[in-house]
């Protein structure tokens, strides 16, 4: 038994598991509003907003609360199930667990597991190009001086406004003034040419000026472009908005019983309450995940 | 109802020596069993064969016999209690069953239930768990006033009355999937939690009577709602709830 006052007891671990549980709920609420622009707006607002995600600060405490809900459920979800299983360590001949429960909330632990999968996966796909990826595409759109030219839009507060991208990689442009650069200063016959480089491409969408030490500009990346690619790519874009649809139901399935399931943990029950809870929790494991799926089903089936 | 009177029927019995022995399902026959039996008289009926056969008789739980001690347990074709509802294994009646049916019986399962023989599994965690704090503590000298002195609302008198139904049976365990014990326990707590007489020593009782749950090796409630269908005394899930606030009351006291 864990000693630790957090999970000391088989009721404390459940108010934990209700808790993260229902914070999670709120977390997918957010983020279903957030992934629904993809359908009922444009790529420029979508990129806006996946950029006000991943540099607000206040958005990044809510989400280190929910990477530390998940972990926190899943480990304290697994170690329960673990324990269910010890406590039966002979099993029945016979069973007929269909007469007395829901196949939902019989299966919580595998319901769960699945979606950890899932996360783990979606997080690989979406989250960690958004991060981490410095071949992260950025966000373009047609020039308003040059009719027909694309560019690259700076987010507000870049000194640089817009830059011409000409069908190349913020890199490839860099590159090049760098190359002019060297070439220039070797003709006056200057021996260390890594000096002579100008800007250099910090992250993937950003360019700072070396000579000054500051971000000159920074564009928007491209998660829009990312998203669509993925679900709409030859080869497996059909199978992944279908395993991304598969996931939701498998979702819909755990929150059929949980979300009922944590009131009832933490006590939070009585005659007129409990049929609110129960309506409304079925009620949002079915359109939460049903909307969640529509995404990518959209993109798939019936985009341009 | 059922318009044959006797019927013939297939019996796979959990046989097991000892606590420490491999028991194994063992097939029987028994013919000419009356509808209007009840479910331990057909197991007399079975028995008396076996002696005259000279077997081992099987051995299984009973006392009371009318469906108030707790004593009769057995899992019946995959149900606590086997089929019917709102009722112990003494209660239960051949009438809910055809000629020809074949019937599972097996005892309770639960690491907090060890067999003792055959059918017959040691509840004595569930002792435990009452010593624990399942008590009003009095004065004893002869001074103690009565009962009735002290009102009580009407609506928490019945609700104790209904949580207090309980008779330990352990079933609730026996069905859940996780081999919890909090139906019972979430009864016990709520018996006397409701009542003024139990709410001087609320907040040591559930502390201690889930702290001993917790060491006798029950499993941990998912609220999948299998104990309160299978309960003879429609202990409901309610209790389970009330003992969640209760505990969350006394850890932050
Ligand atoms: C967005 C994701 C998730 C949401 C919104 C969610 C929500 C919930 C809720 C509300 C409950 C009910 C809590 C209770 O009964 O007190 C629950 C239970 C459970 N969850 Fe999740 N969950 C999610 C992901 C996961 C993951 C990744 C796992 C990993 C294995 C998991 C495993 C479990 C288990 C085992 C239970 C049953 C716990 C018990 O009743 O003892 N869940 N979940
Ligand atoms: S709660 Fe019901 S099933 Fe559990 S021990 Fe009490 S009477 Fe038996
Ligand atoms: S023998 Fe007493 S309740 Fe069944």
């Amino acid at each position: 038994m864990a000693k630790s006052a957090l999970l000391k007891s088989s009721i404390a671990k459940k108010y934990w598991m209700a808790l993260t549980g229902l914070f999670l709920c709120l977390f997918l609420t957010g983020h279903l509003l957030g992934n629904l622009q993809l359908i009922f707006s444009d790529a420029k607002h979508f990129n806006e907003y996946a950029l006000f995600m991943t540099s607000n600060p206040a958005v990044k405490i809510l989400s280190y609360l929910t990477y530390i809900s998940i972990l926190f459920h899943a480990i304290d979800g697994l170690m329960l199930a673990a324990q269910n299983k010890a406590a039966r360590p002979v099993g029945y001949a016979k069973t007929n667990p269909s007469a007395n429960s829901s196949f939902a909330s019989r299966n919580m632990a595998v319901l769960g597991t699945v979606i950890l999968i899932f996360i783990v996966t979606h997080m690989v796909n979406f989250w960690a190009k958004m991060h981490f990826d410095k071949n992260m595409p950025l966000a373009q759109q047609e020039s308003m001086q040059m009719p027909g030219q694309m560019e690259f839009i700076g987010v507000p507060g870049s000194r640089v406004p817009s830059i011409p991208a000409q069908g190349k990689s913020l890199h490839e442009i860099v590159d090049e003034v760098n190359k002019q650069a060297m070439a220039q200063a070797q003709a006056m016959g200057e021996k260390n040419l890594e000096k002579a480089k100008k800007f250099e491409v910090e992250g993937s969408d950003a360019i700072k000026d070396l000579k000054k030490g500051e971000i000159i500009f920074k564009g928007y990346k491209d998660l829009y472009k990312i998203t669509i690619d993925f679900f709409k790519q030859p080869k497996y874009g059909l199978l992944f908005t279908l395993l991304y649809a598969a996931s939701m139901i498998v979702l819909a399935f755990h929150l059929l019983h949980g979300f009922q399931s944590a009131f009832q943990s933490l006590g939070v029950t009585s005659r007129k309450i409990t049929p609110a809870i129960k309506f409304f929790g079925t009620a949002f494991a079915i359109v939460v995940p049903a909307l969640f799926a529509a995404i990518p089903v959209y993109i798939h089936f019936f985009l341009k | 109802m059922a318009s044959k009177k006797n019927i013939n029927i297939n019996l796979k019995i959990w046989r097991q020596k000892n606590g420490k022995a491999k028991g194994q399902l063992v097939d029987y026959k028994l013919d000419n069993v009356s509808t209007d039996s009840s479910f331990l008289e057909m197991l007399d009926q079975l028995n008396e064969q076996l002696v005259s056969q000279k077997q081992e008789p099987i051995a299984f739980d009973h006392d009371c016999r009318e469906g108030i001690c707790g004593m009769c347990s057995l899992y019946i074709n995959g149900r606590a209690h086997g089929p019917d509802t709102g009722i112990t294994t003494c209660q239960l009646h051949m009438r809910m069953f055809k000629d020809g049916d074949t019937i599972y019986v097996e005892p309770w399962r639960s690491r907090a239930f060890p067999i003792i023989k055959d059918l017959v599994v040691d509840r004595s965690s569930f002792d435990r768990i009452q010593q624990a704090g399942g008590f009003v503590s009095v004065n004893t000298s002869g001074r103690t006033i009565d009962a009735n002195a002290i009102p009580v609302p009407k609506d928490d008198a019945d609700k104790a009355f209904e949580a207090a139904a309980c008779i330990g049976c352990g079933a609730c365990v026996a069905t859940c999937k996780n081999g919890s014990a909090m139906l019972f326990v979430g009864a016990k707590v709520s018996q006397y939690a409701l009542l003024p007489q139990g709410k001087v020593e609320a907040t040591q009782r559930v502390l201690n009577m889930v702290r001993q749950m917790d060491e006798e090796g029950f499993g941990n409630c998912t609220n999948t709602g299998a104990c309160e269908i299978e309960c003879p005394k429609g202990i409901s899930l309610e209790n389970i709830a009330r003992m969640n606030r209760e505990y969350l009351k006394a850890s932050i006291k």
